[in-house]
């Protein structure tokens, strides 16, 4: 089940005065399984590099396989692409319309034409999933606060069973507690479903201790594309383009130009914990 | 998709036309519809499409633009057109069927075509070289005396800039909710009509909250301002007539003179 992107680029009104490339010659494997960081500044092209993973937007020219086959092919089934391909998109929450929280995480699997049995057994088990406590499940998805709202918007995706869930700022505007809880509920989710996670985030701090590879864009480019330790050792380049490393890296960097044999590497605040324990 | 709708487009350039006082172009605007009302001779539309050309060149406004309005309407064009066509009754020149076309026919078909597209194009002209605050507070100081009427002008012209304001901002919101009930499988384009039309409920429902809560906070901004009407309530720029809008207004009342001279009177 995985997704090919094959030279992407992307121009926003073309052919009007305001034409703009959005993604330059992007090209990007997204094996199974796989827990992807996907950072950049605002406006560097990540949300609309999301889209064209589950065809909500077709590129200028290039192409997107998925399985092996192009999605932008007229004869492909696009619905069924997108029960695969399941995008939380920035501020979940505001797409919510159903009267109680159970409705709303039916529309995703209702929408896949499953039997009412089925779809009901799949919205139990992704609110469950997200942890929402139960006296919520019939209530007004408009009377609960911004983190459980959230966490049912992100049901309502989950519901569709995907196989590649891709979440774009699913942290934005909560606080560090929502912020970690959220995070927290997507790890369990890649660990307990075996499914590819792709997180995209502004903040390296968020990702660093979940994913296990991290793609950095910048201007509509793929300017990194490994694994976090490999993509934190360019952080002054990083710091060039707006962005930063998390502040282990700096700690560790620090220490080493002091004087100290500590290995840069340790991405997490563990890792690095570890690590002068060892040298000390 | 939904970001492709242009409204209250303005063209943003420097000419002499952008930098005349909103009121003199809405009146401009108003005094040369009437125009094209009065004249209905070619003597007249041609007065008329001089003072248009003269307008465009002098607006520095690529003839492009102007005419992208044209696509709205053209059907609309079309049939006024065939309608004057078919049914104006006077001598006919041939006859098919039943349908008869007569010169009358033809004329009025042609005169209402060309008093369309002068229309359109005036109109654009104005709110090509306008922003839409500028022509708000245009409309707000031509329809001041109208307080004295207890007509709350200030009240409508404030409503207009914010209405005018939105709209770019819910379309944008419109194509994320659509695109975020897509990825959850909704499917907007296919099925009867009942279907459809029942498809729009998760669009619209997140539509109008949002909306709701956007003007809840627009409002919230305004009263932490202070903001409190019209009432004693000055401007950071406010209008002042200059020198040229007095020739603008002096070219303006030339024309309509011409127009009426020549379209009307004389022949």
């Amino acid at each position: 089940m995985a997704i090919i992107l094959d030279h992407i680029n992307y121009i926003y009104d073309a052919d009007t005065s305001m034409a703009h490339a959005a993604l330059k010659d992007v090209s990007l494997q997204i094996p199974d399984g796989q827990f992807i960081g996907l950072i950049g500044h605002t406006g560097s092209g990540k949300s609309t590099l999301i889209q064209h993973m589950n065809g909500l937007v077709s590129p200028t020219s290039g192409a997107v396989y998925f399985d092996g086959k192009d999605i932008n092919d007229p004869d492909f089934n696009k619905k069924d692409l997108r029960a695969k391909v399941g995008l939380v998109f920035q501020y979940p929450e505001h797409q919510l319309f159903e009267i109680d929280c159970f409705t709303d995480v039916c529309f995703g699997p209702k929408n896949l034409g499953l039997s009412k049995k089925e779809i009901e057994l799949r919205a139990y088990e992704a609110l469950k999933q997200v942890g929402l406590p139960d006296e919520y499940f019939y209530q007004s998805p408009f009377d609960l606060s911004g983190g459980q709202k959230r966490r049912v918007a992100i049901a309502g995706v989950i519901a569709m069973k995907p196989d590649v869930l891709i979440l774009d700022e699913p942290t934005a505007g909560l606080d560090p507690k929502g912020r970690d809880e959220i995070l927290g509920l997507i790890k369990n989710l890649h660990d307990t479903m075996g499914i590819t996670v792709i997180l995209v985030s502004h903040s390296m701090e968020d990702v660093a201790d979940y994913v296990d590879r991290i793609i950095v864009m910048n201007k509509g480019e793929v300017a990194f594309d490994g694994e976090p330790k490999a993509v934190f050792s360019h952080y002054e380049e990083l710091e060039a383009i707006g962005l930063a490393a998390p502040q282990v890296t700096y700690v560790m960097q620090e220490l080493r130009k002091a004087g100290f044999p500590v290995d840069t590497e340790a991405t997490t605040i563990m890792e690095a914990a570890d690590e002068i324990m060892r040298i000390m | 998709m939904l970001r492709d709708i242009t409204l209250g487009q303005y063209y943003q350039t420097d000419s002499i036309i952008h930098r005349l006082d909103p009121r003199v172009k809405i009146s401009g605007t108003l005094l040369f519809l009437v125009s094209l009302f009065i004249v209905d001779n070619f003597i007249g539309y041609l007065i008329a499409a001089l003072f248009l050309v003269m307008a465009i060149k002098l607006s520095r406004v690529p003839l492009k633009f102007i005419f992208k309005g044209m696509k709205a309407i053209y059907l609309l064009l079309l049939i006024t057109m065939i309608f004057n066509l078919l049914l104006t009754p006077g001598t006919p020149i041939f006859t098919i069927w039943k349908i008869k076309i007569t010169i009358e026919g033809i004329k009025t078909a042609v005169m209402m075509g060309v008093r369309l597209v002068f229309l359109i194009t005036g109109s654009s002209i104005m709110t090509l070289t306008t922003t839409p605050n500028q022509l708000t507070d245009g409309l707000e100081k031509l329809l001041n005396p109208m307080k004295k009427l207890h007509v709350p002008v200030h009240e409508i012209a404030m409503m207009m800039s914010i209405a005018l304001r939105f709209i770019p901002i819910l379309l944008e919101e419109t194509d994320k909710i659509m695109k975020a009930q897509m990825a959850r499988g909704a499917d907007f384009e296919s099925g009867s009509l009942i279907n459809r039309a029942k498809s729009l409920i998760p669009l619209l429902v997140p539509l109008f909250i949002s909306a709701f809560r956007r003007a809840n906070d627009l409002a919230m901004a305004m009263e932490a301002r202070c903001y409190r009407g019209g009432e004693g309530r000055t401007k950071m720029k406010p209008l002042v007539y200059r020198k040229r809008d007095a020739i603008a207004y002096i070219v303006i009342a030339g024309y309509l003179v011409l127009c009426i001279v020549f379209g009307k009177i004389l022949f």
